[in-house]
């Protein structure tokens, strides 16, 4: 079949262009079918909570459900906060000053799962053990927190992580 | 030629067909059912939602509707398609209770509602719906549209069309006479009075103008992806239309030699 | 003539498993009739339709709870929360209906055009127990939203079953898993609807298996003679079929985005209750034929035998109708009768949808009659007694010579019908 060389050019080009165009629809098209499996608004709803601090008395502590995990809220004494601050950073294993861990120092707002596998420490309740640093101590595989959530002993790697959350009045914190 | 035109009657054919069913519907009950075609800002393949009339129809639907009908498939913040900011939307849904719990020592606990829980029904369940409404059972709203022929045409008929019953019709204690429901009997005495709401935006409160507007806000909550839907239409078949012309074109090049 | 393929990954893969020496010589080198019209699109698209429902299907399980208190809720949380959830749950539900329009399209191509006659009468009988298992996952899915259509949809056509003799009852006790439908109703129903589409695209592959074995039917209905009449399926009608894939895409995005509940019944937005029927119980459209001819015979198993016999007869059409000329447009008689036998099916879908009152019971029986004296007395009289035009002589000569017709010399001697 003898074609001109701009016959040629024509018809290729208009290959190129419907397979181009095809592509792009291709892609639209795929795109919802993947969305649908990232979070849907009511999940989204629920990604951010609100707290009132003020329920917890001086020394007790709170564990609040958010985003399916228990975040632990402690309304630390004047003594466990001068702990925490005492701390050379060398000392630790995941070097942290503990005013970059709170906003308010009295309290201490930490997600609840040990670093290391998962499992939730102990040290909420008055009659958990702490550890050997007065925090939290992870009974699955004997990993130690301090007062303001720092790894101290044990095979975790890293202090227990602070959720992004901001204070909204004077006590009620949101997180998330 | 020939063909091509017998191609066409065909599918016009099997197209009226598909179109048979629609009119293949349940007969009406006795009495005929008055649904008049209403304009409607969300109508046509542009329509959007009206977002004044649907937060008249919000105000409504709190104030006269929500004392027996649940709206249970939006949640409060849902409302903030309806142009409310997040502040106004925690103040509507803390004027709620919910029930929630068990707590720790093992009880349930009333607590105000948050953006995030679903509107609060107005009974607990259906039985005590019916109890509280002389044994008729006052339908949840969030599909309402939906779930009648006509859809809002429909819902706004059975709110305007309240009458006197003609004499030769007996309308038993705890019914009232309606030419948009079927049977003309409903249960439900007429919710709509002129002024029995005032409108923020000062829109005079005529019946016929707080039916419009609850029917917007309902036809809003049995569907409120409507708009991007409409949007994503017009995208879609636009872009449809570009391929397949280029695929037509593409078509006709590569048969050229056989034909 | 086989594939050389440059790319010595390719070789290497296809020397252990010919995959691409497979899809070479399928698409390449197979050879299909030049004269295919757009009727024969329809195949490839019922395929592509397929896979929309699969694909949606698959995301949309995702998000389903199959469990009476939650399945109607879960749907709902689909087309409000989950992201494009609306979208995903209206392909679906148009998806259906557009899969039956293009499948009866296709059905009836092949009745006008004698798809189904010999070699390819397995081939036909396939399509027709893909038809089968389309039906039934249709109307277990139609099931699941858990709506008043829902129930009472399943309630009706189960119930159906208790008019088999002796063991009517048990099975239909053994099929709700209860003493109606039900939870365990709901969820095996979403087990089998969920497994039945991977079973219709293993008779689909059937199905090609048996179409490449003969290649395609045309037109004409007259046997390929030679190489002049053929083209390969690759270029040419994978072009011709993508750009029918388009056609189809737009009619199907006009239903999905302008119109999502045009095939749908109002009531099946109400949560279902057992307690209170429906005024009118009408399946989807694609039944309402089926329906008709249920509800036309007084006596209940008779009219679950008519209606599964509605199938059954077309199971057995390659050996009702044994004329010899495989197209319509050589079959001046047979062509009326088609027609009508498409007005027929026309008129059972419109009286399937209506109330059994009045002139639509008369209507709906004669229509039903109609049916099953078309496929079982008009056909088989009109293999012996119609007069065919005569046939081309080959499909690239479609000027017909003198004497060379096909069935000339027996018919000459018949009278015309």
């Amino acid at each position: 079949m003898a074609d001109t060389h701009q016959g040629e050019t024509r018809r290729d080009f208009l290959y190129v262009a419907t397979a181009a165009v095809g592509a792009v629809g291709a892609a639209s098209a795929v795109w919802p079918f993947i969305d649908q499996m990232n979070p849907a608004a009511d999940v989204l709803a629920l990604a951010s909570i609100e707290f009132d601090t003020g329920t917890v008395a001086e020394g007790m502590a709170v564990t609040v459900k958010w985003r399916g995990k228990p975040v632990f809220v402690r309304h630390r004494t004047p003594t466990e906060i001068e702990e925490a601050r005492d701390v050379p950073l060398d000392e630790l294993r995941d070097p942290q000053t503990d005013a970059s861990r709170v906003i308010k120092p009295e309290q201490l707002i930490v997600v609840g799962v040990c670093t290391h596998l998962g499992c939730v420490p102990l040290g909420q309740k008055p009659s958990d053990p702490r550890g050997d640093y007065g925090g939290w101590f992870c009974p699955c595989h004997g990993s130690h927190y301090d007062t303001s959530g720092r790894i101290r002993k044990g095979p975790a790697p890293r202090n227990l992580v602070v959720p992004e959350y901001k204070f909204v009045s004077d006590t009620v914190v949101r997180i998330g | 030629m020939i063909a091509r035109i017998k191609t066409l009657a065909a599918a016009g054919l099997v197209a009226s067909a598909l179109a048979v069913p629609t009119f293949a519907v349940p007969a009406q009950a006795a009495g005929e059912l008055e649904i008049a075609a209403q304009d409607w800002s969300f109508d046509g393949i542009f329509g959007t939602y009206d977002r004044a009339a649907l937060q008249r129809g919000f105000q409504v639907y709190q104030n006269v509707c929500s004392t027996c009908h649940a709206l249970k498939h939006i949640a409060y913040r849902n409302l903030a398609d309806l142009g409310y900011t997040e502040n106004e939307i925690k103040a509507i849904a803390a004027e709620k209770n919910v029930t929630d719990g068990p707590n720790d020592e093992g009880e349930m606990f009333e607590r105000p509602a948050k953006p995030s829980d679903t509107f609060v029904s107005p009974f607990p369940n259906d039985n005590a719906a019916r109890t509280a409404n002389g044994g008729a059972l006052p339908p949840d709203l969030s599909l309402i549209v939906d779930a009648r022929k006509g859809g809002a045409d429909y819902v706004y008929g059975v709110l305007t069309h309240y009458k006197d019953a003609p004499a030769d019709v007996k309308v038993p204690d705890g019914m009232y006479y309606n030419t948009g429901f079927a049977g003309h009997q409903i249960a439900m005495p007429p919710p709509l009075f002129p002024d029995g709401v005032t409108y923020g935006d000062n829109t005079p409160a005529t019946v016929a103008q707080q039916a419009h507007d609850v029917s917007t806000f309902l036809a809003w909550a049995s569907e409120p992806n409507m708009e991007q839907r409409k949007r994503a239409g017009v995208m879609t078949i636009l872009f449809l239309l570009i391929f397949t012309g280029l695929l037509y074109a593409t078509k006709r090049k590569i048969w050229a030699d056989v034909h | 003539m086989a594939a050389k393929f440059d790319n010595s990954i390719v070789r290497w893969i296809d020397h252990r498993l010919p995959i691409f020496s497979f899809m070479h010589h399928e698409m390449h080198e197979y050879p299909t009739p030049k004269n295919l019209s757009y009727w024969w699109n329809f195949g490839s698209l019922a395929g592509i339709a397929l896979v929309i429902m699969i694909v949606s299907g698959i995301v949309l399980a995702m998000n389903y709870t199959p469990h009476v208190d939650y399945a109607f809720d879960s749907v709902e949380r689909i087309m409000r929360d989950v992201n494009y959830g609306w979208l995903l749950r209206y392909m679906h539900m148009n998806g259906a209906s557009f899969f039956f329009i293009v499948v009866y399209i296709h059905i009836f191509r092949g009745l006008y055009y004698g798809s189904y006659k010999a070699p390819r009468e397995l081939l036909w009988m396939l399509g027709v127990v893909i038809l089968l298992l389309m039906m039934a996952t249709a109307f277990m899915g139609y099931v699941l939203p858990w709506g008043q259509m829902s129930f009472w949809g399943a309630t009706v056509i189960t119930n159906l079953f208790s008019a088999i003799p002796l063991v009517g009852d048990q099975i239909v006790t053994w099929l709700w898993g209860g003493f109606s439908v039900g939870n365990p109703t709901l969820n095996r129903f979403f087990s089998l609807h969920y497994l039945l589409p991977f079973v219709i695209v293993g008779v689909v592959v059937l199905h090609l298996v048996a179409l490449h074995r003969f290649g395609s039917n045309n037109p004409l209905g007259i046997d390929v003679k030679s190489s002049k009449d053929q083209i390969p399926f690759h270029p040419y009608y994978t072009v011709k079929d993508a750009f029918g894939l388009g056609v189809y895409l737009i009619i199907f995005a006009g239903f999905v985005f302008f119109a999502p509940n045009f095939f749908g019944e109002p009531d099946n937005y109400i949560p279902a209750n057992p307690l209170v029927t429906p005024p009118h119980i009408v399946p989807e459209w694609y039944f309402l034929p089926f329906y008709a001819i249920l509800r036309s015979i007084p006596d209940k198993l008779g009219g679950v035998v008519a209606m599964f016999g509605a199938i059954a007869v077309l199971f057995i059409l390659p050996w009702l109708d044994r004329s010899p000329v495989r197209s319509g447009q050589f079959r001046p008689i047979f062509k009326i009768f088609f027609w009508v036998l498409v007005v027929d099916v026309v008129a059972l879908t419109f009286f399937g949808g209506k109330p059994p009152e009045g002139w639509y019971v008369t209507g709906a029986r004669i229509a039903t009659a109609y049916y099953f004296i078309h496929f079982l007395m008009i056909l088989p009289l009109l293999s012996v007694f119609e007069t065919p035009r005569q046939l081309p002589k080959s499909i690239s000569e479609p000027v017909t010579g003198g004497g060379a017709g096909f069935a000339g010399a027996t018919a000459a001697a018949r009278e015309k019908v």
